[in-house]
């Protein structure tokens, strides 16, 4: 977190140096869009506050102790649902690990939260339209998949025969 | 006033619920503002920095040079700069997203940018490695690798079905 003030200080500093307008005009272009999208943000950050509460303990009671590709769909949609920080997701998977959830259900868990992004849509859309962020994150939902099963292959939990 | 409301509106009231439950100690509302200020301090430390950021991008990088590195659909070194650039993307999507916009408006290929963003989710660094410690370096080796194939081959897809379409991502400098 310091490197990116440091890192944004340097980077004003030299750009500053080279050019004071074109500096002001980057700061200016900058600050439009972070006051566009501000409301968006806040929103997402309103709605994740809720999901968060509910999320916890309906993860660890759905997961309870999965192994089957059952499992696996409702790891994905929980994890498409939901939003949570790495602090929060990692500590839970461990949880889920140690219950006796299979590793390809972790896998579909932590990697559809991070690829597929149902409360961040409202945000998403101004950056990328609706269509295209529908589309992406349903790719999201696939490639979370696959991954997910790869990863229950690899450690013995699935096999394909 | 009325465009205030439209998008403050809900914080305001969100706000003034929070502020009840700490009155009443209404546990449920204060668990929820504590969440909410979990993410929000992340939020307040990301975000301006990054915006500040792409605000300079937007004004030196080069049209041509953007084009050269990401926008040449026979080029495949773009899929590393776009996994580079994701791995250092501080603040995840919710910074990733932004700079994707401003890449596609400066000539970048759909592929790239969506090689970038779901990259920029994926490959967190500091993220990863607190997933190693976590669940083993197997599972976070697994993850990473056989994402990368599938990062590329979704993107390449869905990006061409896009610049098939003719569909184009909103300009948030209009």
């Amino acid at each position: 977190m310091a490197g990116l003030y440091v890192f944004t200080g340097i980077a004003l500093g030299v750009s500053f140096f080279f050019d004071r307008d074109k500096t002001r005009l980057g700061l200016k272009k900058g600050m439009m869009k972070l006051g566009k999208t501000m409301p968006k943000y806040l929103k997402l950050l309103m709605i994740i506050s809720f999901v968060l509460l509910l999320s916890e303990d309906l993860i660890i009671e759905t997961l309870g102790q999965e192994r089957t590709l059952t499992g696996l769909f409702f790891s994905l949609v929980l994890g498409s649902l939901t939003m949570m920080p790495g602090f929060i997701a990692y500590p839970l998977a461990k949880i889920l690990v140690a219950r006796g959830v299979s590793y390809m259900v972790v896998a579909g868990f932590v990697t559809s939260l991070m690829l597929v992004g149902i409360v961040t849509y409202p945000l998403e859309k101004e950056y990328f339209g609706q269509k295209a962020t529908i589309l992406r994150n349903l790719v999201g939902f696939f490639i979370a998949a696959a991954i997910a099963l790869i990863t229950g292959m690899l450690y013995g939990e699935v096999t394909l025969w | 006033m009325k465009k205030f409301l439209k998008d403050y509106g809900l914080f305001v009231l969100f706000i003034g619920f929070a502020g009840l439950s700490r009155v009443f100690h209404y546990d449920f509302g204060l668990r929820i503002f504590d969440n909410f200020l979990v993410f929000a301090r992340d939020m307040v430390l990301i975000i301006p920095p990054a915006f500040v950021l792409i605000g300079l991008f937007d004004v030196w990088a080069k049209k041509e040079k953007v084009q050269k590195h990401f926008g040449s659909t026979t080029n495949p070194m773009r899929f590393i700069w776009a996994v580079l650039l994701a791995s250092t993307t501080v603040g995840g999507t919710f910074v990733a997203f932004p700079l994707a916009n401003s890449l596609y408006h400066k000539g970048a290929k759909y592929s790239s940018i969506l090689s970038y963003v779901t990259a920029a989710s994926l490959f967190m660094i500091p993220m990863t490695i607190m997933e190693a410690g976590m669940l083993g370096l197997k599972f976070t080796a697994i993850r990473l690798l056989s994402s990368l194939p599938l990062i590329f081959l979704g993107a390449v897809y869905l990006g061409r079905y896009l610049e098939k379409t003719g569909y184009e991502l909103p300009d948030l400098e209009e």
